[in-house]
């Protein structure tokens, strides 16, 4: 692949305390590519990419984001943040500002945009995860989906390079899972840079490019879905896929 | 408000088991006493004749006709909405509260013939007193929450020193302290400045407590949400964790001022005029202590009544984002 890489990371080891939680991870994210990222409970998916933005520190080896090399001493990595988008398991929208407030902080506070400009941004994204009428609502008010769309939106406001998604999807109801997936396509068919940990399989058949198999803390498996799901290599890929294709 | 049902629940007050265990309650206790010695008797000399010949029959009918009262009342006031039952029994309480001051046969010439100084004096110079320490508590106690969740040890063996030995000691002992303890180090401080340092910082400790708890309290995932999308820290401070612990903090920081309103009379050992030294001191040369003590009371529980309307609605603003 030619295309820029976004994310970096090489030879990235984790301890959490004596656990060693990321074991030697080689990943390069290109721009426009999706990756989605699969593998057991407590594999280390949530712990890989909230190192990509430096929510956790990792011990060993390099992560450079955009070109920006992430490390303990870093002074800007506010820059790398407001270039990375997260969308949490758990939405964390800010409940005590409405839908459109949490699109507009973003923008007004980090980037310094007006708030004119802010609320024009804001109300774009809105639409675009198609719940432009809930603006002037607060989260509390909000089913689960729509929460979780705000979510996506409030990232997107911050124009990021690339969007990272950790289980976006399983903290919802199954009929408002359909609801964020197909936003999360339509994302991925603007041609967004995405990184996704989740078990929604179809979804992962449907816009990956390239699939990530997880398990103890290594990325044991990489490849195209085609071939990762019809042809998987390692025992233990086979099994987790048997297990989760299974229902 | 308690989660509210959407059935609605019959009323106590007006099952017949509770309003006959009520009958039997007052009755027995009233019973109990003899009143007719009392103004009940008095008033009850039409149907028992002269009170202090009636006897059980005076002492049966007094408490058959206070319980026969009560337990009307209580079954009336349950008709009424909610409002104008808190409105109704407020004002009965009330009405209690000065018949049993009414038993004082207080100097109403007197109270009137003092109270402008006591306001003037005494109340504006509490008020200020305890506003000025309040809003300094309140940046001490920002400033000490965040010493005593951050990772720099300075910070946090300052802050955790200042809270212990403010919390530890007695005010009265942090008034002399500081009114005399810092002149002995060359700093002459007059007694209201040397009043509202003491006040300040001993509030400062607790509150300092009550907002580390309230910071606490807010969800790992709102600081995630708010660093990852690049807020350094005094902004996500300032923007997403302290407007949430707000409804959190501010119904126990009620509860300081309100105390601090009345603590601030602590400040009068060092001469300060404030309104229980003037309480004390306007009654002494007559003697009549009751009436300024009472006048003082009633003075601090309207400021007080002033705060806890100020706090609901403060706490109704920060609502409005928890109600679906
Ligand atoms: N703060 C922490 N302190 C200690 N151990 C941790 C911490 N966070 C995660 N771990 C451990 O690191 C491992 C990887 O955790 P991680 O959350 O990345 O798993 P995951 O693959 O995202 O699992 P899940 O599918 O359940 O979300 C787990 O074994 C977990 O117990
Ligand atoms: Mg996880």
């Amino acid at each position: 692949m030619s295309a820029e890489a976004i994310i970096e990371a090489k030879a990235v080891s984790k301890w959490y305390g004596q656990f060693h939680a990321l074991k030697d991870i080689n990943l390069t994210v290109h721009k426009g590519e999706r990756i989605v990222i699969c593998g057991p409970s407590g594999s280390g998916k949530s712990t890989l990419i909230r190192c990509f933005n430096r929510l956790e520190a990792h011990q060993e080896g390099d992560i450079t984001v955009n070109g920006i090399e992430l490390h303990p001493k870093m002074k800007n990595v506010a820059d790398v943040r407001s270039n990375v988008g997260m969308v949490f398991q758990h939405f964390n929208l800010f409940p005590h500002m409405t839908v459109l407030m949490n699109c507009m902080a973003g923008p007004m506070w980090v980037k310094g945009v007006s708030a004119a400009e802010a609320r024009k941004t804001a109300l774009r994204f809105l639409e675009r995860v198609r719940i432009p009428e809930q603006a002037n609502k607060f989260p509390v008010q909000l089913s689960g989906g729509q929460q979780q769309r705000v979510a996506i939106a409030r990232s997107l406001c911050m124009q990021p390079a690339v969007m990272l998604f950790d289980e976006p999807t399983s903290a919802l109801d199954p009929e408002m899972v359909s609801e964020v997936l197909d936003t999360m396509t339509g994302l991925a068919r603007d041609g967004m840079t995405m990184v996704c940990v989740t078990h929604e399989m179809g979804f992962a058949r449907a816009v990956a490019d390239r699939m990530i198999f997880m398990d103890a803390g290594q990325i044991v498996e990489e490849g195209k879905p085609d071939s990762f799901f019809g042809n998987p290599q390692h025992a233990r890929t086979k099994l987790f896929l048997s297990q989760i294709l299974k229902h | 408000m308690l989660y509210p049902d959407t059935v609605e629940a019959e009323i106590l007050v007006h099952k017949p088991w509770f309003v006959a265990t009520m009958f039997g309650a007052v009755f027995a206790i009233f019973l109990a006493f003899n009143l007719t010695s009392t103004s009940f008797g008095e008033l009850m000399r039409p149907v028992i004749g002269e009170p202090s010949q009636s006897g059980l029959y005076g002492r049966f009918a007094i408490a058959f006709v206070i319980a026969l009262l009560f337990v009307l009342n209580v079954v009336l006031i349950g008709f009424a909405s909610l409002r104008v039952q808190i409105a109704i029994v407020w004002f009965e309480l009330l009405l209690l509260f000065l018949a049993f001051f009414a038993t004082f046969h207080l100097s109403l010439p007197f109270i009137w013939e003092k109270l402008p100084f006591l306001i003037s004096q005494g109340v504006v110079t509490t008020l200020y007193v305890s506003a000025i320490s309040i809003v300094i508590a309140s940046l001490i106690a920002i400033l000490g929450a965040v010493a005593k969740l951050s990772t720099n040890g300075f910070a946090y063996a300052i802050a955790s020193f200042y809270t212990s030995f403010f919390r530890g000691l007695p005010l009265l002992m942090q008034v002399y302290l500081i009114y005399l303890g810092l002149p002995q180090l060359g700093f002459v401080v007059g007694a209201v400045p040397a009043g509202i340092l003491a006040l300040s910082l001993c509030y400062g400790a607790y509150m300092t407590e009550i907002f580390r708890s309230g910071i606490q309290s807010i969800d790992r995932g709102q600081w995630e949400a708010s660093r990852s999308m690049g807020f350094g820290f005094s902004l996500t401070m300032r923007r997403i964790i302290l407007p949430q612990a707000l409804p959190v903090i501010i119904p126990p920081t009620g509860n300081q001022f309100i105390s601090m309103l009345k603590d601030s009379s602590l400040v009068s050992v060092i001469g300060v005029w404030e309104l229980m030294f003037l309480a004390r001191t306007l009654g002494q040369k007559t003697f009549q202590h009751m009436e300024m003590l009472i006048s003082a009371s009633a003075i601090y529980w309207m400021l007080s009544i002033c705060l806890e309307l100020i706090q609901s609605r403060i706490e109704r603003h920060y609502a409005r984002s928890k109600v679906r």
